[in-house]
Parts: structure tokens; sequence; C-alpha cells
């Protein structure tokens, strides 16, 4: 707690990537935005954003409350389509395909690309039936046992098994915050998704509920491309390999983490990330 | 000055809630002091009968549920389907605002309205004569817009949060709702229906206008058997000359108070044990 004080923290955060001082600039690239513009009615969230994200690494995107972040990754699901008088412009490909492409199927994009919400929102089922839900429907389990064997191997991948193995059968919404931020990315893992996209994650638990958060984040991303909005710098410089920094619905900068905290292009971003602004 | 005024606002309001609750209390009373005499388990099992003290109530009781029961089955699928289409996919449609406005508009016609068209439709043109089926499907568009209405409530009370927690796992939107939305309305979906249903179970005129007022001693045995019902009952023997079928009147309000309150408790139950489901 007391080094989460000091400036020069964001620094020391970044000695935490375990064994692995630099992330792998020459990963392909999974999801791409091409000029992307947003619009809320006639209010553009969005202005012109161009990234590459690339794939197995951990990419953050931090920047001050209404920037655009989280709009951008929920851009990224297309989860704004459910939001009336919304409006996109330009291009996300995944895999070099158009996500927006009129043929594009979207229950079956989101089955690729996952998402894991701010304030947790388990259903109001048992812990088991939150993390079938989605085998279910998307019929992914065609025995009882294959069921269960997802549902306990989701459980575990996202570190809550040991927990909640005795109370499978009971309601989710008897968990802890911390725990049910755990169940909803167990939830997301069982369809097995390719992206999984986090907006700020951990901003509503304890600092013993995020370091749980933020090592499952490390744990998980051999195996999937995670995105993560943050408002936490020390956490950006933690978890992530790639630092994106939104500024009024602009990407300003977008980098290896540690150059963004070290070294950063731009004075916005210096100064953003030294505490000076936002 | 302002404690003054204040005073004065909180003696006239509890003065108006003290009169409407006295108004109640003094109707119940009265029907207690003449009724209560001819409550029995006979009344409650017996027929209609030319004399007061053998007559009962149990064919206009039948009536009574197999009317709401059918009402029930009719409007609940009816109603919570318009309430999904209207809330979940047509909302920004002009065709759903038109319905919007008209369904309150439905609200608050009168009954005898809707006996008026279930005479029309349901007995002469769709040739059902002086059913239950009749009864319940004149009660059911009765009771629709205020289902559809409160349906429409209880489905907003679901947090978006839900909603999008179900689609970001790669539902779609009938699974959704299907899935996740309609079980965690159901409580208010389920009072709203009750609630309204125990309006329909007092209704006299629209049953009045459908010929439900002819002399049926016997109880429904199907949907398509003719039927009275226990207000209408209460009228007939109210409209009798003779002071022992008064007190059989009162004793049928007594019975049927008994059936609204039950329904009532009923609602209140079933929401309870939902809304506990739903919350731990």
């Amino acid at each position: 707690m007391n080094r989460a004080s000091r400036p020069l923290s964001v620094v020391a955060g970044l000695a935490q990537h375990r064994g692995q001082p630099h992330a792998n600039v020459e990963a392909p690239v999974k999801i791409e935005a091409d000029r992307l513009n947003f619009y809320y009615g006639a209010k553009r969230a969005l202005d012109g954003i161009s990234i590459r994200i690339r794939a197995h690494l951990v990419t953050a995107f931090i920047g001050p409350s209404g920037c655009g972040k989280s709009t951008f990754l929920r851009t990224l699901n297309r989860m704004n389509d459910i939001i009336p008088a919304t409006r996109v412009e330009g291009r996300v490909l995944l895999d070099g395909r158009p996500i927006y492409a009129p043929d594009v199927d979207v229950v079956a994009l989101r089955r690729r690309v996952g998402m894991v919400f701010q304030k947790s929102n388990p259903f109001p089922k048992s812990i088991f039936e939150n993390v079938a839900y989605g085998l279910r429907i998307n019929g992914l389990a065609g025995s009882r046992s294959e069921l269960n064997d997802r549902v306990e191997e989701s459980l575990r991948q996202a570190a809550i098994f040991d927990e909640v193995k005795d109370r499978l059968h009971e309601s989710a919404l008897a968990l802890s915050g911390g725990q049910q931020q755990r169940l909803c990315i167990a939830r997301a893992l069982a369809i097995r998704p390719e992206v999984l996209l986090m907006d700020e994650p951990a901003s509503a638990l304890d600092p013993i509920a995020t370091q749980r958060i933020e090592e499952l984040i490390y744990d998980l991303k051999s195996s999937y491309t995670i995105v993560i909005v943050t408002h936490n710098m020390q956490q950006a410089a933690r978890v992530s390999d790639f630092t994106a920094f939104f500024w009024l619905g602009r990407l300003i900068e977008y980098d290896r983490t540690d150059r963004i905290f070290t070294a950063p292009a731009e004075k916005l971003t210096e100064d953003y990330v030294t505490g000076r602004c936002g | 000055m302002k404690s003054r005024a204040d005073l004065v606002f909180r003696i006239l309001a509890l003065s108006t809630l003290v009169f409407s609750l006295g108004t109640l209390a003094a109707l119940v009373i009265d029907v207690l002091t003449d009724g209560a005499d001819r409550l029995s388990w006979s009344f409650l099992t017996n027929l209609a009968s030319r004399h007061p003290e053998e007559a009962g109530i149990f064919h206009a009781l039948a009536g009574s549920i197999w009317v709401i029961v059918l009402t029930a089955m009719l409007a609940l699928p009816l109603g919570v389907s318009a309430a999904v289409y209207l809330e979940e996919y047509g909302t920004r449609s002009r065709v759903a605002r038109f319905i919007e406005i008209n369904l309150a508009n439905l609200a608050a016609v009168p009954s005898i309205i809707y006996g008026l068209l279930g005479l029309g439709v349901f007995v002469r043109l769709m040739g059902m004569g002086r059913s239950v089926m009749a009864g319940a499907c004149t009660l059911a568009l009765l009771v629709l817009p205020v289902v559809i209405l409160s349906t429409r409530e209880a489905l907003r009370t679901v947090p978006g949060s839900i909603r999008e927690g179900s689609y970001a796992l790669g539902a779609t939107r009938w699974q959704t709702i299907w899935h996740q939305v309609l079980p965690m309305a159901f409580p208010g979906i389920l009072t709203g229906l009750i609630l309204s249903l125990s309006r329909a179970i007092g209704e006299t005129a629209p049953l009045i206008t459908l010929g439900a007022l002819t002399y049926v001693p016997f109880a429904p045995d199907g949907i398509w058997s003719p039927f009275t019902v226990l207000p209408i009952q209460v009228f007939n023997w109210v409209s009798r000359p003779q002071a022992a079928f008064k007190e059989n009147a009162a004793a049928g309000i007594l019975v049927l108070m008994g059936l609204l309150l039950t329904m009532n408790a009923v609602a209140v139950l079933l929401r309870d044990r939902f809304q506990r489901q739903n919350r731990t």
C-alpha cells in the first residue's frame, strides 16, 4: 500500500513482469482497428482510432474517465450494438477479417471475444449454472459429464474452484465481490474465447482480491489475448505488455508498457502517467 | 407558521385516511353481521335453490374459479409475449409507440364495452355460446392491458448488466430473454397478473352482457359449459324480494372477499419466494 502512494511505484511495478522484461513485439496481430470513429447519437466518442493488438499478450487501455477507452473496448466485441442510436465508422479486424461487415454473425463473434465487466454481474443462479450457461446456449457440451468437466476446468482456470467446489449448486450471489468477479471470468473462459476483454475488472475490489485478479491475468495470457481497461496505472504497469493511452476519444500513444511509463514519446502521456493531469 | 401549516396538513391527511379506511371497515362489518350466520360448509357446497336456507354458492364459486383460471391461462402468455415484444424488440418503432399509447387507453375502457365485444365476437361470431370459454376470453381481453403494462414494468427492473453478461457469452436476444430476463422478472409478472385477476373476479358487467345472468343451477364441467360467477349470483340474490336471500347475498360477498384475499396472499407469497431465489 505504501509503495502505491509513491510516484515511482509505477516503474517499480514494471519489474513484476516475472522473467519477461520485454514484451514480444513480434507477436502476430490479433485485433486491428483502422481509423475507427464511434458516435453516441451526434456526439463523437472515438476519433480515428488505429491500433494493432497482438496475440497472447496483455494490452492495457489507460486514460481519464470519459476518454473513450471503455467505449473502444466494447467496439471490439460489438457490445455497443445493444445501445440504441450508436454508430460506427471505420474498420475493426479480428484475425484480418472485418467484424462490422454486414455478413458477420455477432453471436459467433462474441463467442470468440469474451468480456468481463467492471461490476461483477453473476446471474441469479447457482455457481455451476453461471458457468454452464454459455456452454449450454452455444451447445458446447455434448453430455452431462462433459458439461461438468468443462465447468470445473473453467473454475480452475479462474482460480476459484477450490473455494467453491463444495457449494457449486448454491447461489452465486452469496459469493464475495472478488469471488463473483472470478466467477464471471470463469464464465467467460468456459466458452473458450480467443480474446478476453476486461473492463476495469478490479476497480470494485479490495487490494487482495485485485492482486488475485492480476495474477490470474498473468496466468491466462499464454492461452488468450487479453485487453484490459484500467484506471489504475500501477495495475497497467504490472499486468500489461503494451499500453494504449486515450485522451478525449483519441489514441494518443501506444507502445510497449515499459516505454509508456518510463520514456513516453508524447508530452500528454508523460503528464498523465506521472499524475500531472487527468 | 411553517410548523402550523405542517400540523394542519398532517391532520387533513390523517382524517382522509381514517375516513376511507372507516368506510371500508363499516362495509365489511355490515356484510359480516348480515352474512356471517349464513356462512357454513353446506353454503359452500350446496347448489342454487328456490329455498334461501338451502341455497348454496357452490355453482357460482366453481364458475368463478373455472373462469379465472382459464382467464389466467389466456392472459399470461398473450400479455407476456406482447410485453416482451414492446419492451425488448420494438421499443423504438412507430408501431410500438402507437400500441403503447393505445394500451393505456384500453386499460381505461369501461368493462361493459368488453362485455359487448365479447358478446359480438366470442358468443355470436365465433359461436362459443354463453360458455366458460367466452367469459374467460372476454375477461382475458379486459385484464390484458394491465398484464402487459405490469409485465413491462417487471422487465424494466431486470438490470442491464445481466443482459450484457448474457450477450457477452454469445447468447442471442431470445436466449437472453428466455433464460435470464423472464426468470428474473417472473415475480413481478406474477404479481401483476394476480392483481389484475382479482379485479376480473369481481367483474359483473361484462359477464352479464355475455348472458351469464341466466339461471345456471349447476357447476360447469368443462370450458364449453354455461356458467355463473360469484358477483352475478350475489346480484341475483340481492334482486330477490325475500329477506333471507339478502342474507345469502351478504354471505356470497364474504365468499368472494375470501377468494380475493386468498389470491392476493398467494401473490405476495409467490413474489417473496421467487425474489428470495433471485437474491441469495
